[in-house]
């Protein structure tokens, strides 16, 4: 049995935090908080707003698109709110959120910086762009994040990077799995060099999790590109990727800039990855969780120890 | 100085290489080419050379003079096979108890197709990830531009030193300029708030130390610089080599534990 004794990141029991949060979570997905159509434009809290399918870029209603958000035409998905991701894969009323309130600071006292990140929660409704937490997984204890592109493209500062860290930090120490969903744009520009250096920490925390033969499933989702692709996101031990997402390192723009040609339309997505030897296995959005908990108990018995 | 005079002078075609340094600084560089699984990327160089009597790994991003010497180096832009050279070199030191001091400059890992489809980000990610964990000392240093992921990769050590004249940044003035306003002709502005100079590096706790260039930058006089970068090796490294394996590794995992300010 993994112990969850006292910690900072949980003083007061996890059970109650754990229906809380579920209902938090229950609530932000039914008003789709953080739901974006992938042009980074708002969405009103409707009942049911329509997306624009970047597949066949027809206009699709929320409601059509189902708990997966999948365009009903072509089969592309919609891009994932954070807590719409853990709703969709941590057991019910498991998930505990860690350090739910930490904020960007400055450290670059860049121009409109605050500005920024205070209107970004408020249209998302979280407060940077991962939430991390623990969570069960088709029964078993792990370590759970979930990267949110509607939040400032997912861009990696020093919230996301402590977050992380720390995620991988307790499963370190508590022997538990850690579920990565990674997406990101890129390193957060308005913290510079401090940005660049959370790649730095994040892959030297999730080493120190595979020195402690703890698992690390990463699950690159639409898009995962940048700085986060470079450090934890192509870390795990396994690494799994929804089906089509842009998965890469530098950008379109830049590389077709620097060969001056144009690049072919699967380039850097996930079944290209798949056939270069970056990812282990595509697994639809559907039957994610379940392969998540199928993964987790071939290393893990139920009562958390290692197998 | 503005920030992107330094730019310039970290640009500068005359600037010192990797391989000046190795030559300099150092005695009976042998280099050592290949990652053993595809190819041999010019953009990186390594090998085995000695400092004061004893053996080093040396390792750097190597741009080039002139447009065919370039060719060969492809402007100091490493691919994959370049990041996994010079990690197979790191884990050769860690078996043999060097030390490995790395060199850098370059504008950032190459965005090209062969780069993407072999993996660039993994490339970079593994050295990140084996590098906090290396047991033995790693010492780097800016000797010019330090361009992003393609330098934090051979930048992950225990302590990282940037010439006067280098930078080191999350990105290029230029393509910050381009991503935040739009317009990559604003790039002195960008230089200016990016905070990217070695003494504002210094300044942010991300370097332990300056190293000073003659004005003008370390071409006017390379022997200055490079008695510096010499003699500050020779203090630093022998107190890193008395260190226990788990000190040092306990250190540098806190050195980069430590970046990030937040709120909470
Ligand atoms: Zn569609």
């Amino acid at each position: 049995m993994a112990l969850f004794g006292k910690s900072k990141y949980w003083p007061l029991g996890f059970d109650i935090f754990g229906k809380k949060d579920e209902i938090v979570i229950k609530e932000a997905v039914e008003s789709n908080l953080g739901e974006t159509d992938g042009s980074g434009e708002k969405q009103e809290k409707a009942e049911d707003v329509s997306l624009r399918c970047k597949g066949c870029g027809k206009e699709i209603k929320k409601s059509e698109a189902g708990r997966y958000r999948i365009c009903p035409d072509c089969g592309r998905y919609f891009r994932l709110g954070a807590k719409e991701r853990i709703y969709l894969t941590a057991d019910k009323g498991s998930f505990v959120e860690f350090d739910a309130d930490m904020t960007a600071a400055n450290p670059l006292d860049f121009p409109d910086y605050e500005n920024k990140i205070a209107a970004m929660q408020s249209k998302t409704g979280i407060k940077d762009a991962v939430v991390t937490g623990r969570c069960k997984i088709g029964g078993y204890d792990c370590i759970i994040g979930a990267m949110d592109s509607s939040f400032i493209m997912a861009s990696m500062g020093s919230v996301v990077g402590e977050k992380i860290a720390r995620a991988f930090e307790y499963a370190s120490e508590n022997k538990l799995p850690v579920v990565l969903f990674a997406a990101s744009g890129g390193a957060r520009m308005q913290e510079g060099i401090i940005s660049l250096m959370q790649m730095a920490k994040t892959s030297a925390a999730a080493a120190k999790h595979s020195e402690a033969g703890q698992l690390y499933i990463s699950v690159l989702t639409d898009p995962t590109t940048g700085g986060v692709t470079a450090s934890f996101a192509m870390l795990g031990d396994i690494i799994i990727s929804e089906p089509k997402a842009l998965v890469g390192f530098a950008g379109r723009r830049v590389i077709e800039g620097t060969i001056k040609q144009k690049l072919p339309d699967d380039f850097q997505t996930a079944e290209f990855q798949l056939e270069h030897g970056f990812v282990d296995l595509i697994v639809e959005r559907e039957n994610m969780a379940a392969k998540l908990a199928d993964l987790i108990g071939m290393h893990y018995s139920k009562e958390g120890d290692r197998l | 100085m503005k920030a992107y005079d330094k730019v310039k002078i970290a640009r500068h075609l005359s600037r010192p290489t990797a391989l000046d340094y190795f030559n300099y600084c150092f005695d009976d560089f042998t280099e050592l080419h290949g990652d053993r699984l595809f190819y041999d990327d010019g953009a990186i160089v390594g090998g085995l050379a000695k400092l004061g009597g004893r053996p080093v790994t040396l390792i750097g991003i190597q741009k080039g003079r002139d447009t065919k010497e370039n060719l060969k180096r492809n402007f100091g832009q490493a691919s994959p096979e370049g990041y996994r050279k010079a990690l197979r070199l790191m884990k050769q030191a860690e078996k043999f108890g060097r030390p490995v001091i790395c060199f850098v400059n370059t504008g950032g890992a190459y965005p090209g197709m062969g780069a993407e489809e072999r993996g660039q980000g993994e490339a970079i990610a593994k050295n990140l990830f084996e590098l906090s964990k290396l047991k033995t000392p790693v010492i780097s240093i800016i000797i010019g531009e330090g361009g992003s992921g393609g330098a934090l990769a051979l930048a992950v050590a225990d302590r990282v030193w940037m010439l006067e004249n280098s930078v080191y940044a999350v990105l290029s003035p230029e393509g910050f300029a381009s991503i935040l306003w739009k317009d990559g002709k604003r790039a002195e502005e960008a230089a200016e708030i990016m905070k990217i100079t070695a003494h504002d590096l210094y300044d942010l706790g991300i370097v332990e130390k300056v190293i000073d260039e003659v004005p003008g930058g370390c071409h006017e006089n390379f022997e200055f610089t490079a008695n510096l970068i010499k003699h500050s090796l020779e203090e630093e490294l022998p107190q890193l080599m008395a260190m226990s394996k788990d000190e040092l590794l306990e250190k540098r995992y806190k050195r980069y534990r430590g970046f990030g300010v937040y709120n909470e």
